[in-house]
């Protein structure tokens, strides 16, 4: 059995493990308040450029662009957000799933898949699995620059315009709430036109200043931008929220562990006092 | 009073949202001014000032760059944080690629799609058997 050493040494570590697991905790529900407020704060840009490009879709315009062309696809680029850091349950490994399933999908339609990571466990994840990684953005930090994504989404961009790849999907967790993370994987490329059912074919279309390829060029690339920054962002409050959970699930644990050591403690405790007394009491009686 | 709806917004925040009798901007071509009931427009920004004018009220806002919509009883202006230049962007394109690179240094580059299902499986079993531990307790 073991002694009553041993057990006391245990649960002081197990108490000093979840000291630390409950102050992550705390951390992590402090940053999950910034993250969700970074995420509101982005949102208004994002649904503005959104509406700016369903009327660009509506209108009849001059010049058909490259992002609304079906091409007949041979290869798909997929950009993955994923988390710098672990500790946050199932929220990266539930993501890298899907995306795994939709490549193994497109391979069966014998179309091929390259990978643009965001993230550091994304490209840890993908260099032990192997996969054509095209560019990589890591150590954003908790409010991240859109300027530190404009290098990734423009690789991918350019290869879209080299003809390298055909598709382009965005893969992610979107914030549902505190406990729920939905992992989803969006087409990009090609952009998939607004529904116009109701509408009448619209005549009309933009005054461009100055020419309408120069400017839709420049619009699209900052909307796959902005969708790409939303993504990233909405991704970090998923983030912190999963840690907090994790964490307090954690925290919970070492607690159960504590209360079953305790257990066993008095359990030895006693068993050493009623031995020494036993022997007492058998010494005595010998003389 | 005949007014306009008027959005401005940026990546990282909302700056304005409001009605007007008219707007002025620097277009990349030039100063534009628009009033109510504008025909559709869509032009790109130049670093300068956006002045909203409501009435006798004027608001002004300073623009490093973006894009300006107009559609007869809205303006949208999507005003970039950051100044933004080709050459710029060049460069943190090659950034992100030499990253990669770096990262995947001598790498293959087919999935391992077997390996990949598997270690995820793994994982997954992983965090249900956790999950499964504390519905006992």
């Amino acid at each position: 059995m073991a002694n009553t050493k041993e057990v006391r040494k245990q649960i002081a570590s197990i108490k000093s493990t979840q000291k630390i697991t409950s102050a992550m905790e705390m951390v992590a529900a402090s940053k999950m308040k910034k993250t969700q407020d970074t995420m509101l704060e982005g949102r208004p840009y994002s649904l503005k450029i959104k509406d700016v490009i369903s009327h660009v879709a509506l209108a009849n315009s001059e010049y058909p662009h490259p992002f609304y062309e079906e091409r007949a696809p041979k290869k798909a680029c997929f950009i993955v957000v994923s988390s710098d850091k672990g500790l946050c349950g199932g929220l990266n490994i539930n993501l890298f799933k899907q995306v795994i399933s939709k490549s193994a999908e497109l391979n069966q339609q014998e179309i091929g898949s390259c990978f643009a990571l965001i993230g550091t466990k994304a490209s840890s994840f993908f260099k032990s699995v192997g996969g054509e990684v095209i560019a990589v953005a890591e150590k954003l930090g908790d409010k991240p620059n859109p300027d530190d994504l404009i290098g990734l989404t423009k690789v991918v961009l350019d290869m879209h315009k080299n003809n390298d790849i055909d598709q382009a999907y965005l893969c992610s967790n979107s914030f549902v709430n505190t406990m729920t993370q939905q992992p989803n994987v969006v087409q990009l490329i090609p952009l998939a036109p607004e529904e116009q059912s109701e509408e009448a074919p619209s005549q009309w279309d933009y005054i461009y200043e100055p020419e309408a390829k120069e400017l839709l060029d420049g619009l699209l690339t900052r909307y796959i931008e902005s969708l790409v920054y939303q993504a990233v962002i909405e991704n970090n409050a998923c983030e912190q929220a999963a840690k907090m959970i994790a964490m307090k699930n954690a925290t919970d644990n070492a607690g159960d562990l504590i209360k079953e050591l305790e257990l066993l403690y008095n359990n030895v405790r006693q068993a050493a006092i009623t031995q020494e007394l036993s022997e007492i009491v058998g010494g005595a009686s010998a003389v | 009073m005949n007014t306009i709806k008027i959005n401005i917004v940026s990546s990282s925040e909302e700056i304005y949202s409001g009605e007007a009798t008219m707007v002025f901007a620097t277009g990349t071509l030039g100063e534009l001014g628009i009033a109510p009931g504008h025909t559709p427009l869509l032009t790109g920004l130049a670093a300068g000032p956006v002045r909203v004018q409501n009435g006798s009220d004027e608001e002004t806002f300073f623009c490093s760059g973006g894009f300006l919509e107009v559609q007869p009883d809205l303006v949208t202006v999507l005003s970039d944080t950051a100044e933004r230049a080709e050459s710029l962007d060049e460069s943190e394109a090659i950034k992100a690629k030499e990253v990669a690179e770096q990262e995947l240094a001598n790498k293959d580059t087919t999935i391992d799609y077997a390996k990949a299902s598997a270690q995820l499986a793994e994982a997954v079993a992983r965090l249900k058997t956790i999950q499964k531990l504390r519905k006992k307790q």
